[in-house]
């Protein structure tokens, strides 16, 4: 690990301003960045240690959303029962994510900025546009069986790993943010995440040193049902193939409302509208189905040993929407 | 940099980059935790920080100066032995004993978690799991064990739980006429 200077913030504002230099990040619950820095993958020259801020509530919304601390560990956020009885969905992702060991630790603003699991990236002895910009992709017609399939671009195939962004996406949250100029932001998570393009190194909008504080969430869709399903290649502790959550309501045969975001599959938490679109006010059959999966997949490509993700999305897709509709 | 860990006080002076697991192990003689793949991916290095566990691998020392610290050391010892390492012993819960303090960590902390209710991805209803194989199974998920010493594991646990002895392996294959 290479040495770096390390810093404990006691304000926000503080934490904004001394992470803005160059070189600077923040440590919170440190599960990814610290197996980077063992790899020299990523390379602080400073740490701006957050977790002893009070960021680290819960709390109540005068819409009936929640207010969640962007230092509520990932534990805390799954079992917490108002999330439980209002964001199912959430909690369920937050469970099917890591272990109990990761999740006590991670947090909820940590797991937002989660680095690709890319074999490519992880050895810092390939090229990775990502790690090293300008080095070129060796994921291109490397082994890229977890790789993505969708929002993919010349220069990077990575997906972004986190489940619990996911739920988030469905759920149409809000992120806060302190810059460091004083400033506070909110950026809803459709908003937040950027493609590859040219530029696979930046991932998000964040500016430099702008720290997340918080994630809201909206008001919880009423008679909603809620799904977080995530296919893997082993039962437990291992990242999605593919993941779906939904959020779906129905009036009677025909589905009412639809939200829905997928994982494994893209640089980002990938949410289409026109998979939504193609099932909002249509009857909950298969041929609806089939269409949304036709509209989730219309642009997708694999790169050789990913190409099993593309049936395997339209497969859970449709199981999903099964359990969501209630349909057999 | 001062650490409190099973109880006792500690000052060391170590480098920032120095991890809580290397720390304890490196520094402080307590090499009771177990460093097996020093990436979060294994769970051998298992400890409790202020109760909840982490895998101290992936933690900085320095960051936990304020922080009450239990390892396999502060849990038992020999002839005062913690109930999950009398369990494990009594189970044959390990065979070459590596992951073993990771192990005994872990599930005192997750005990601790699933006593408070919180539930675990095979739960069905997030509001009321109670522990059973599959529930022990996913929650005990971070820790490997190469010698596969699963099915004594989730017996030792299963006791300390209070669960019911599972029916052993030989007579069910009696009953089915294997």
């Amino acid at each position: 690990m290479k040495l770096f200077t390390y810093a404990r913030a006691d304000s926000a504002q503080a934490a904004a301003t001394d992470a803005a230099a160059p070189g600077a990040k923040f440590i919170a619950g440190g599960t990814n960045l610290l197996d980077l820095m063992k790899l020299q993958v990523e390379t602080p020259t400073r740490l701006v240690y957050i977790s002893r801020l009070p960021l680290d509530r819960i709390e109540e919304r005068d819409d009936g959303g929640l207010t969640i601390g962007a230092l509520v560990p990932n534990s805390d956020l799954a079992a917490d029962a108002r999330v439980i009885e209002r964001y199912e969905v959430l909690s369920r992702a937050l469970l099917a994510g890591a272990s109990g060991q990761l999740r006590n630790k991670a947090s909820t603003g940590g797991n937002l900025l989660q680095r690709t699991r890319c074999y490519y990236f992880y050895d810092t002895a390939t090229a990775c546009n990502k790690r090293e910009p300008g080095s070129g992709c060796s994921a291109i017609g490397g082994v890229n069986r977890i790789l993505a399939v969708l929002g993919t671009s010349e220069k990077c195939i990575a997906t972004h790993p986190s489940d619990m962004a996911v739920a988030m996406s469905a759920l149409d949250a809000t992120i806060v943010t302190q810059k460091a100029d004083g400033d506070r932001r909110r950026i809803a998570i459709g908003d937040f995440y950027r493609l590859p393009g040219d530029t696979p190194e930046i991932e998000n909008v964040l500016e430099a040193g702008e720290l997340i504080t918080a994630v809201e969430l909206p008001a919880p869709v009423e008679g909603a049902r809620h799904l977080y399903r995530k296919v893997r290649d082993r039962a437990s502790y291992a990242f999605a193939l593919v993941s779906v959550a939904g959020v779906v309501t129905m009036e009677g045969e025909r589905v009412k409302t639809a939200s829905l975001a997928f994982g494994g599959l893209g640089p980002m938490p990938w949410r289409n509208p026109a998979v939504e679109a193609a099932i909002v006010g249509k009857p909950a059959t298969m041929a609806t189905f089939e269409a949304a999966a036709d509209a989730l997949l219309a642009d997708a490509r694999g790169y050789g040993t990913n190409d099993f993700k593309i049936p395997l999305a339209r497969r859970t897709l449709i199981a999903s929407l099964r359990e969501l509709t209630g349909t057999n | 940099m001062h650490f409190t860990i099973n109880g006792q006080s500690y000052e060391a002076d170590v480098d920032v980059r120095t991890s809580l697991l290397d720390l304890a192990r490196e520094h402080l003689g307590l090499t009771g935790s177990k460093k097996g793949c020093d990436h979060g991916q294994c769970g051998a290095c298992t400890m409790l920080v202020n109760g909840r566990r982490i895998n101290s691998c992936l933690s900085l020392a320095v960051m936990h100066q304020d922080d009450e610290i239990t390892t396999i050391e502060g849990l038992g010892q020999v002839g005062n032995l913690h109930p999950l390492q009398a369990a494990f012993v009594k189970h044959d819960g390990y065979q070459c004993g590596y992951c073993t303090p990771g192990q005994i960590c872990s599930a005192v902390g997750m005990l601790d978690e699933q006593k408070k209710g919180w539930p675990s991805y095979v739960s069905a209803d997030l509001t009321d799991s109670e522990l059973n194989d599959d529930e022990i199974s996913e929650r005990m998920s971070g820790n490997l064990c190469r010698c596969a010493a699963y099915p004594n594991i989730v017996d030792a646990i299963r006791e300390v739980a209070g669960l019911d002895d599972r029916q052993p392996v030989l007579e069910t294959a009696r009953e089915i006429g294997a």
